[in-house]
């Protein structure tokens, strides 16, 4: 049962880094305009002509 | 004289010499919609950054100070067919926001901790049964609580800043039970594991939290959706005042209108401002201040109030209250008693909760007290008492309302109906009397023509389409009639006569009898207003008044079918309110009343037991609003009476008044029987849990599947 003792912490760290993921996110403004994003994405004023 | 638009009131610094500004756009309706808009401002030199927040429908703009006029910013929007409005986010709304993404991230903290303790706990509960050896029992518990102890510290705060505020004032408030309960699992968690125990209710205390702050995240994002829909309305009113500077006549928001500024106001423009008259004479239409639909004439020396149709004339004010902030005193004195009658109302959760924290400590102490008389060791007894706590934690009854409420809010708003406040809902399911306005509540707040049937309907084109070149309100209601709104070429108004113009080759004139070359008919009807419109020889006389709103009637056949007492208090003539009465079949109403006459009318109901529900759009309507157990106004509404509703209703339509009533009802039926669903599984559980069989396995089921139980049950409420 060794095996825990760094399978534990290596599921904490996956667990954190999907934490820290969602709070950068967030803190990003990500989620600020959810309907926006989705029709942003269609739009193609970035392509060169 | 030249007329600028100055806007520097909404423009805010945005760091390194640029400007900021935020503009609520009009007419965003697809994808395409936001390349367009951003584009149209950012091909304006000097504009750094221009981005539209699709589903708030605001555009955000940066620009190097000194580039670019806000005022061009609106013009090059406007050009492209969006109207935008600018605008300073209410202090309220930035603390809402603020608070929602705290919300939100102790969420994320509390979601994130319950998923991982509940990894390590699963594997213990069937550890437990096969063949855990206590030392991995025990380091997985250690990994638990190094989890759980700084994730409750975070997320948790919410609760427990709020039970603290709450004790601290000696009330009591679903948080304390439910901070309790938290802390104590967590406590006698620590130190059963300290002494090697087979049972830890980590993943109890996390979960409980995690799904409370679910249903605390939802209600916020619900109220944040509405209060930015309600913020962009109100920008989309607020008006401009021309203002003198000087000689010179520059445009300004009505927000920066200061006492001692001079205005001019044109014919057909809403006077922005509480002031005196300095000049000109003209009739002002006060139906939004008083409800009285007859025209005042004013001139020099006359007070006039913010919310007033100005007429006939232009007219000069020397603002004496800017944004109407000054109202009539007899209104302001009114509004002050009735609105701290108000805050006596209980809340359907504060009620439960006084009920339930007592009782709920009160079996956690006897469970103790048994446990120690029947001859258990203390541990066991502080144990058992703790799994009480823990398993009536009051997940489900915390859940129970504010889910309802996030569902019914949601189908309100998709009835076009903006609550003020959550608690708005139980207030109106319990109506049982409905007190209507007359002026713009029931009939439409613009006055309309009245006469359609009767008229030439090309003769009634050509009249609108020429009324649309004039901003008199009696055109502008007759420009309402116009398929098409191009005005003809070459149209003259003439002040205070009418407008001409050649249509056709043949002069047209639209105004009064005598500019229409039309021998005055001798009648005088005291609610209508009528013009006339020449077109060579043939000639027709147009009727204009208050019209009622077009479901009018079959609304107020709804809301009788549903057993509902309505009656109309109106402060206009009784020869107004009478045939509105008569065509709406409303029996019980009342003509010529002051405010204070509305609100005795009120008060005398409700001291028969009566629950009542007041909608009306009025200045003079503000008292009874606040008055009035719930209330609802019209979004045309004077700002101030919008401020004293629990809910305001858009369109033109009154069936947002039937959909209120049978959406709360319903909501409402939905928070009771989720009340009992909770009271119900307490009944099962607590007695499982105070013979001390709970182990931590069963309190999370019971947990989730009971709250799963109440929001399942809750989102019943979304059909409209």
């Amino acid at each position: 049962m060794n095996v825990l003792i760094y399978l534990v912490p290596m599921a904490l760290g996956l667990g954190l880094a999907g934490l820290f993921a969602f709070l950068w996110a967030l803190k990003n403004g990500q989620y600020s305009d959810v309907d926006g994003a989705a029709l942003r994405v269609l739009s193609d004023d970035d392509v060169e002509k | 004289m030249t007329e600028t638009l100055d806007l520097s009131l909404y423009a805010k610094p945005a760091g390194a010499g640029t400007l900021g500004m935020e503009l609520a756009v009009e007419g965003v309706a697809c994808g395409g919609c936001i390349a367009r808009v951003e584009g149209a401002v950012k091909n304006l030199p000097g504009v750094k950054e221009a981005r539209l927040n699709f589903t708030n429908r605001r555009l955000h703009v940066t620009w190097a100070d000194g580039t670019v006029e806000p005022a061009q910013i609106l013009e090059a929007l406007e050009a492209n067919g969006y109207p935008a409005h600018p605008f300073v986010p209410l202090r309220a709304e930035q603390e809402e926001a603020a608070t929602a993404r705290q919300l939100t991230r102790c969420m994320a903290v509390a979601g994130f901790a319950a998923m991982n303790i509940m990894l390590l706990s699963v594997s213990v509960w069937s550890g437990n049964v096969t063949d855990i050896t206590p030392e991995t029992r025990d380091f997985f518990h250690w990994a638990s609580a190094l989890i759980a102890l700084p994730a409750a510290a975070y997320a948790g705060r919410p609760f427990f800043v709020s039970a603290w505020r709450a004790l601290k004032s000696r009330a009591l408030n679903m948080d304390v039970p439910i901070s309790l309960g938290v802390i104590l699992a967590l406590g006698m968690s620590l130190v059963e594991t300290a002494n090697h125990a087979e049972h830890a209710y980590f993943d109890s205390a996390i979960m409980l939290l995690f799904f409370l702050l679910v249903g605390r995240t939802l209600d916020h994002a619900m109220r944040r959706k509405t209060r930015a829909i309600a913020g962009n309305l109100a920008a989309l009113k607020a008006d401009t005042a021309r203002r003198f500077a000087g000689d010179e006549l520059v445009s300004v928001p009505v927000a920066a209108l200061k006492a001692g500024d001079r205005l001019l106001i044109k014919p057909g423009e809403r006077v922005p401002a509480d002031g005196t008259v300095l000049g000109g004479t003209s009739e002002i239409d006060e139906s939004l201040i008083t409800g009285e639909t007859a025209r005042r004439p004013v001139t020099s020396g006359a007070v006039i109030y913010a919310g007033s149709m100005n007429y006939s004339g232009a007219l000069i004010l020397r603002v004496t209250a800017a944004g109407g902030a000054a109202l009539i005193d007899e209104i302001e004195k009114l509004l002050e008693k009735a609105a701290s009658a108000k805050s006596r109302v209980m809340r359907l959760a504060d009620r439960a909760s006084r009920v339930y924290a007592p009782v709920v400590h009160l079996t956690a102490a006897l469970t103790f007290a048994g446990w120690l008389l029947a001859g258990a060791p203390l541990h066991d007894a502080v144990v058992t008492a703790i799994a009480v706590l823990i398993i009536t934690c009051p997940c489900a009854l915390a859940l129970a309302i504010p889910a309802v409420q996030v569902v019914a809010s949601g189908a309100l708003f998709r009835a076009g109906i903006i609550l003020n406040a959550g608690e708005t809902i139980e207030r109106l399911a319990q109506v049982d009397t409905i007190i209507f306005d007359k002026t713009g509540t029931l009939t439409l707040p613009e006055p309309r023509v009245v006469n359609v049937a009767s008229l030439d309907p090309d003769l009634l084109q050509k009249a609108a389409r020429l009324a649309s070149s004039s901003r008199h309100p009696l055109a502008v209601a007759l420009s309402r009639e116009a398929i098409t709104r191009k005005p003809f070429n070459g149209a003259i108004e003439e002040p205070g006569r009418g407008v001409r113009a050649l249509v056709d080759g043949v002069e047209a004139r639209l105004g009064s009898a005598e500019f229409c070359g039309i021998v005055h008919p001798s009648c005088s009807e005291s609610d209508l207003s009528r013009i006339w419109f020449a077109h060579g020889a043939r000639a027709i006389s147009i009727a204009i008044a208050q019209k009622l709103r077009p479901d009018a009637v079959n609304v107020i056949r709804a809301l009788a079918a549903r057993g509902l007492d309505l009656r109309i208090l109106s402060g206009d003539r009784d020869e107004a309110v009478e045939p509105v009465a008569r065509a709406l079949g409303i029996a019980r109403w009342q003509g010529c009343l002051k405010p204070a006459e509305k609100i005795s009318c009120i008060e005398t109901l409700k001291a028969n037991g009566r629950q009542v529900l007041m909608v009306g759009d009025g200045l003079n309507d503000a008292p009874s609003l606040a008055v009035a157990n719930v209330s609802l106004s019209p979004i045309s509404a004077a700002d101030v009476t919008q401020a004293h509703a629990d809910a305001v209703f858009l369109g033109e339509r009154l069936a947002p008044v039937v959909d209120a009533v049978v959406i709360a009802r319903r909501a409402h039926a939905l928070m009771k029987q989720n009340l009992w669903l909770a009271a119900i599984y307490n009944a099962i559980a607590v007695p499982v849990a105070i013979a001390g069989a709970v182990t931590p396995l069963i309190a999370a089921l019971a947990m989730s599947g009971s709250s799963l139980l109440v929001t399942l049950n809750a989102l019943r409420g979304r059909r409209p």
